[in-house]
């Protein structure tokens, strides 16, 4: 693995590592000290032509927890806004001595053309409705810390499915771990493609319920035009909302995530959202590990030939 | 490959060691063995199982994974997340690292970087089941099983159950 760029060209032998490296950094990350040396000496960039706070303060925090600096790029503030070019951009970042760079673009497959342009390794931070890999990692390891396995369970992803690159990452990862994912979702939030992907498709949350394991919840995405293509964020609560009645009807042992940041009242109940049984505090918590376990990957040690 | 130490063996060394980490901390009471994965683990059980019959009271071993304070992670092949467990409070503690094979020096350098991450023991000690010499650091074992002289194109290789299928010492040959 030289670039983490998709979650579905990662082989399952390659995921379970990931996850069990992702596992020890979790333990790192509970010492008094959350800070080991291992990559000493490399500088991370974090590049995100689209804004981001969270994401990219868990990247950086996991680089600085494996000793390595960090620089980043906001596109408000950088000559993109004088018309310099992604590909002049990216060689002038690569230039100053970076090792490693987390791209994050509006664009499909930008972090790809970067890969190409680049000698160092490439981490997709998030591509347009595309993908975003670490996301998927994190939602994983969260499934995996509280079941063991990701083998056998069945996991509904709900919402809107067409333009969250958070659903095409998890059904890639969680399929390939072993889970059966159902997705749940009005005809028109679902992709044009999901008939290819190797999912089960329900219209009626109310149906799927009661035969999960874990829900997970997408967020409503009003700045990528989610209010134009239902009616209302009323009916969308009504149909496809997590709240309490639906919240009671799932197993005793069954989980909710949720990628946030959430719109309580819309896809999750405001006090399921605070149940012990919604991981989503965890899923941010393992967001560093897991990240660093990629940047460990691709960093420490030699690469693959 | 030839065996140069047998399961008999072995148990007589950790047996050995025991008596000889009593002497040492006069007690257990202050002990925390720590052994250094994969191998040190299973060896530091073994020690702590001796060490909780010589007192009578039960001794516990944790690990310490170094992998992340390796001083060669530039160069070696991908370097695997190993556990790191620590029963007991470092601060105060006479810690006792254990290794299998002594060798540069650098696993043990590595190791004491990472303790000092994680607390400030009273003392840190060394035992180790070889110590087959060509040191690279400043380090010495406090506590060893067999020295055993070897070249440097030689390979010793430890084996400890339930890690490997069975338990004993080996020394080879550059091919082997």
């Amino acid at each position: 693995m030289n670039h983490l760029l998709s979650t579905e060209d990662v082989d399952r032998e390659t995921l379970e590592q990931l996850l069990s490296d992702a596992d020890g950094f979790s333990e790192v990350l509970s010492r008094p000290i959350p800070k080991v040396p291992a990559l000493r000496g490399k500088t991370v960039a974090t590049m995100f032509f689209e804004p981001s706070t969270r994401t990219r303060m868990s990247f950086e925090k996991a680089a600085k927890a494996l000793s390595a600096d960090t620089v980043s790029f906001s596109p408000g503030t950088s000559s993109l806004s004088k018309g310099e070019s992604l590909k002049d951009t990216v060689l002038t970042v690569r230039a100053m001595g970076v090792d490693l760079m987390v791209v994050r673009h509006k664009s499909t497959g930008a972090p790809w053309r970067i890969a190409e342009w680049l000698d160092i390794p490439i981490v997709n931070g998030g591509d347009g409705a595309h993908q975003h890999p670490t996301q998927a990692l994190l939602d994983c390891l969260t499934i995996k810390q509280r079941f063991g396995t990701l083998d056998g369970l069945r996991i509904a992803i709900v919402g809107d499915i067409r333009h969250s690159r958070v659903a095409r990452s998890d059904i890639f990862a969680m399929t390939t771990l072993g889970a059966t994912v159902v997705l749940v979702a009005p005809p028109t939030l679902l992709p044009v493609d999901a008939e290819d992907w190797p999912v089960e498709v329900a219209d009626d949350l109310d149906d799927v319920v009661p035969s999960v394991d874990v829900v997970y919840l997408l967020r409503v995405q009003t700045e990528r035009g989610g209010a134009s293509v239902f009616p209302s964020l009323s009916e969308y609560a009504r149909r496809f909302g997590m709240n309490s009645a639906r919240f009671d009807r799932l197993q005793d042992h069954a989980v909710v995530l949720h990628p946030g940041p959430m719109n309580r009242g819309v896809e999750i109940g405001y006090d399921v959202a605070d149940d012990e049984r919604s991981l989503i505090l965890a899923q941010v918590t393992n967001g560093v590990a897991a990240r660093m376990a990629v940047l460990f990957r691709l960093l420490g040690g030699e690469h693959d030939a | 490959m030839r065996q140069v130490m047998s399961e008999d063996d072995l148990a007589r060394i950790t047996t050995r060691i025991a008596h000889e980490i009593v002497e040492r901390n006069h007690g257990v009471d202050s002990v925390l063995l720590l052994g250094i994965p994969t191998r040190g683990k299973p060896i530091a059980d073994r020690i702590a199982a001796a060490l909780s019959d010589i007192a009578g009271s039960q001794v516990v071993a944790g690990s310490l994974d170094i992998g992340l304070y390796r001083d060669d992670l530039d160069t070696r092949p991908r370097t695997r997340i190993g556990p790191t467990d620590i029963p007991a409070p470092i601060d105060g503690a006479n810690i006792v690292l254990v290794d299998d094979v002594l060798y540069t020096g650098r696993t043990i350098r590595a190791a004491l970087d990472a303790l000092a991450d994680l607390g400030r023991p009273a003392t840190v000690q060394l035992a180790v089941i070889v110590d087959r010499g060509h040191r690279q650091l400043p380090i010495r074992p406090d506590f060893v099983g067999k020295n055993l002289p070897t070249s440097v194109e030689e390979h010793v290789s430890v084996h400890v159950e339930p890690v490997d299928d069975d338990t004993g010492v080996w020394i080879g040959g550059a091919d082997g």
